[in-house]
């Protein structure tokens, strides 16, 4: 059962990556190809904003997945590609957000309440009062050894 | 109060400001999934399309020293339909100085689709390839861009234009960018 599953997941799941890109749109270089690919990956299909315009059966996902192959094939280098498109449609295009003073917060915000709750549990741990370190005296050895016993 | 004792607000503290700023994202008309454009204050894309209907080419060139406004339409878009009578009352009152950018169209349809809803525009050009509504930027129709005298995009709007968003974003432009 859980086969089966897996098995019409991983289908489904090549199913809709066919379906996206069409094989014309594909460039003969396969390393071209490759490239124009994985910056398709990244950027943000802005009709359904959440799948890239890789995965995007979207009109514009389409055109842009042209565009980039074309970027590509006149010379152009990733990063160029990519500045290419988020000249026109900006940061949010990249499903990756650069780093920079705007997504600082973004970024960092997550080890910041990190170190927050890292602090919190050192001072707690440091103001717990720590037990006597004495030895038992005979009353406590007795009643230990009692204790022992009855366990058995 | 000692500090150990005011220590304890502190999550309420945090909290509190958590959900003062997350209640931004629930507040009645805010859309996360309009964009700002990346291009406002930047020179419009050049472009030179052929014209619908056999009219002269739109360029980019033909908005010398005026406010334009440039609307990206198709006949297949719906809220295109709704905008219309804002664009035609805009034409009428002679408000502003629109141009069309049919994108993705069939031409024979795009005129049905003026002779049907009317023609606000000084002059349309063919979008057919769809290259210069991503040279704006644009990601879905209709929007609407405003350039001013210098050449440079002020403002967009995307989706159908309405008679809020006249009154409260397009008359204060103009008086922005001085339109006499």
């Amino acid at each position: 059962m859980i086969r089966a599953l897996i098995a019409a997941a991983i289908l489904l799941g090549v199913a809709q990556a066919a379906f996206a890109v069409e094989p014309s749109e594909m460039l003969a270089n396969p390393a071209l190809e490759a490239r124009a690919e994985a910056i398709g990956k990244q950027l943000r299909c802005l009709v359904c904003q959440n799948e890239s315009i890789e995965d995007s059966g979207a009109d514009l996902a389409h055109d842009l997945r042209v565009l980039i192959r074309e970027r590509l094939k006149a010379g152009d280098s990733d990063a160029q590609a990519i500045k290419y498109v988020t000249d026109r449609y900006g940061d949010f295009v990249l499903l990756k957000p650069p780093v920079e003073p705007a997504t600082y917060l973004l970024w960092f915000s997550p080890f910041v309440i990190l170190a927050v709750g890292a602090a919190g549990a050192w001072f707690y741990l440091r103001r717990r009062p720590t037990p006597p370190d004495e030895p038992l005296d005979l009353n406590q050895r007795r009643q230990l050894e009692r204790l022992l016993i009855d366990d058995q | 109060m000692s500090w150990r004792r005011a220590a304890y607000l502190l999550p309420l503290i945090a909290f509190a400001a958590l959900a003062i700023y997350l209640s931004h994202g629930l507040a009645p008309g805010y859309n996360p999934e309009l964009l700002p454009s990346a291009l406002i204050d930047k020179p419009a894309p050049a472009f030179d399309l052929v014209g619908l209907k056999g009219e002269a080419r739109l360029s980019n060139r033909a908005f010398a020293d005026e406010i334009v406004f440039v609307n990206f339409f198709a006949s297949w878009c719906v809220p295109c339909r709704e905008e219309s009578p804002v664009l035609m009352d805009l034409a009428r009152r002679n408000v502003i100085v629109l141009y069309g950018i049919d994108y993705k169209d069939k031409p024979e349809d795009a005129e049905k689709f003026l002779q049907q809803y009317g023609d606000p525009y000084r002059r349309i050009g063919v979008d057919d390839s769809g290259r210069t509504a991503i040279n704006f930027g644009v990601y879905g129709v209709p929007e609407t861009y405003a350039i001013d005298r210098t050449g440079h995009i002020r403002w967009r709007h995307v989706g159908p234009l309405t008679a809020d968003v006249v009154k409260k974003e397009i008359m204060p432009l103009l008086q922005e960018l001085g339109a006499s």
